[in-house]
């Protein structure tokens, strides 16, 4: 049980969610989206720039949460920028098998290695909606929605 | 304490014993004992109330109220024994004076819904607490969204008690009811029920009190309260879900409208008109929880059978023995600390995030509530998301104390 334990709070997790990459307001946004866990009250809020050709030239996100939906956002940030919108919905497809255990063969291997911190949320149904939040916000985002994004 | 158990003609109270009603508790989970700390969510149930739904549902069932054959005639027994049950271990006057309900989100409802929304006016204003639990805060917003209520709301100090001074300042002129827990599913602070409902009383406002934790860990006499409305559920009091009941001064019942409509609740129904049965029957349309009410009443007896002032020794043993531990630990914070508070310890741990925490303790078999506990509006008034929750019963031990303590270091470790 220990080794589920240290397989869902690795390193790696432990280390986004104290030190978040691309934490923060963006100025000139031009999309934002706003994500909420009813079950704990967790809040995230995304801010995309996307530019003429449907790339994140860049993201940035705020909110408060466990270690598993800040860690969450902060890897997804990390690797969407630079991304067009189709590869960016392409990877978060595979990111929510990976979480629910399911088969994530859609993921190039690159991506595969970088979301594989994120596997060991699958042992854990009960957090699964955490690891997910900032996905679904940032596709609220992208839909142009600022409407709370819905966690499963 | 008061005279020994034995004097009284009860069980002396010894959690070993009464541990083994549980049957739950001696399983396992992930390979670990049980320490079960989340009873203010909900209580695990004795087999005595198992046995007694199942003895009453094997013997003696039919519908209530309806039939003249033998086991209706039964069963209605049975069903208005357990209201009796109710009505002695609230100590209200008149067994037509508790409503069963479905719970007590339901009970609160029914008094929003059948005795206030009648008498509220643009402007009027209901008087809450901060640490109310959702259940007694969204029945009264449904007011002021419907009939443009006002709700005031009153804070509490630091330490989680309650200022009734501050409560009292509160109820003015335009105050049509007060609104108030028992004892906080948070903060664990119990409100000092009598000088609210005498205050409020002087100034002509009726009282309500959620009594869902009040109910289990406080003896409750409504009469010397001389409280309006109490409200309290089955499930955490050792009985079944799906079962509360609303105690309500005779005078308010009958003055309050149906609440939902149905058999059982009318007097006479033509093509043209309509008229409804006296109190109680009013408001328990359709077919009631039969088996849970007998349940509930089971699960009455069997705290009854126990002298309630030392199972209330034990659980503050536990509350104290636990509160001791987690405040010595410098990266953990108490919110709560109320004189006279009961058995619920919420905390807050440094660098971790509640859920996380409680996903380690759930891994060492520890089970406590992580979250806003339904209570948002308090966890704004603490600047928190979210908090852990440890909660006390009568039958925890100190051993279930030690697997949390334990079990917190061990989170530490992992997460720190």
């Amino acid at each position: 049980m220990y080794d589920s334990l240290r397989e869902l709070y690795q390193d790696v997790i432990l280390d986004h969610s104290k030190h978040p990459r691309h934490f923060g307001a963006l100025e000139g946004a031009t999309h934002t989206g706003e994500g909420h866990n009813p079950l704990c009250g967790d809040r995230v809020k995304i801010y995309l720039m996307i530019d003429r050709n449907d790339r994140i030239a860049d993201i940035k996100f705020q909110g408060r949460g466990c270690a598993i939906s800040q860690a969450s956002a902060s890897l997804m940030t990390d690797m969407i920028v630079g991304r067009t919108i189709d590869e960016v919905e392409k990877l978060m497809g595979g990111f929510l098998h990976l979480v629910k255990g399911e088969d994530a063969g859609q993921l190039g291997a690159d991506d595969r290695e970088r979301l594989d911190v994120m596997a060991g949320v699958s042992a854990f149904p009960m957090r699964v909606k955490c690891a997910t939040l900032a996905w679904h916000t940032m596709q609220s985002a992208l839909e142009g929605g600022t409407t709370a994004a819905k966690t499963e | 304490m008061n005279a020994p158990a034995s004097l009284k003609g009860l069980t002396d109270f010894d959690p070993l014993t009464a541990r083994r009603d549980f049957q739950i508790l001696s399983r396992e989970v992930y390979g670990k004992p049980l320490a079960y700390l989340d009873s203010a969510a909900s209580a695990q149930k004795p087999r005595q109330v198992l046995d007694a739904m199942r003895a009453f549902a094997t013997g003696e069932y039919a519908n209530v109220h309806r039939g003249v054959h033998f086991l209706s005639a039964a069963s209605t027994e049975r069903y208005e024994q357990a209201r009796e049950t109710v009505r002695r271990f609230l100590n209200a006057g008149e067994p037509s004076e508790i409503v069963f309900t479905k719970g007590g989100t339901e009970a609160i409802n029914l008094v929003a819904s059948s005795y206030l929304a009648r008498k509220i006016e643009q402007g009027d204003e209901i008087v809450l607490t901060v640490m109310e639990h959702h259940s007694n805060i969204v029945p009264w917003h449904f007011l002021r969204e419907r009939a443009g209520a006002v709700l005031t709301w009153v804070d509490v100090r630091d330490d989680g008690s309650l200022d009734v001074e501050a409560l009292d300042a509160a109820i003015g002129a335009k105050t049509k009811f007060v609104a108030v827990s028992h004892m906080s599913n948070v903060l664990g602070t119990v409100t000092p029920l009598k000088e609210i409902v005498a205050r409020a009383h002087k100034k002509g406002v009726p009282v309500l009190a959620d009594g869902c934790q009040g109910a289990v860990h406080l003896s409750i006499d409504v009469r010397e309260l001389d409280i309006d409305f109490y409200a309290f559920t089955g499930h955490k009091l050792y009985g079944p879900t799906g079962i509360g009941a609303l105690y309500a001064k005779r005078a308010h019942l009958k003055a309050m409208r149906p609440f939902n409509g149905g058999g059982e609740m009318i007097g006479e129904v033509t093509r043209e008109r309509i008229t409804y049965a006296e109190p109680p029957a009013r408001f328990e349309a359709g077919t009631p929880p039969i088996i849970e009410a007998v349940g509930l009443a089971a699960a009455i007896d069997y705290l009854g059978g126990f002298d309630r002032a030392q199972i209330a020794v034990h659980e503050h043993d536990l509350l104290d023995y636990a509160a001791k531990q987690v405040k010595s630990l410098n990266w953990c914070r108490i919110i709560g600390e109320a004189n006279g508070k009961g058995a619920i310890l919420s905390f807050e741990a440094e660098g971790m995030h509640a859920h996380d925490l409680a996903t380690i303790l759930d891994r060492e078999g520890v089970a406590v509530r992580a979250g806003h506990h339904c209570a948002q509006v308090l966890m704004e008034r603490f600047h928190v998301a979210s908090t852990a929750r440890a909660s006390f019963a009568l039958y925890n031990t100190r051993a279930d104390v030690d697997q949390f303590v334990a079990a917190l270091h061990k989170a530490r470790k992992i997460l720190g």
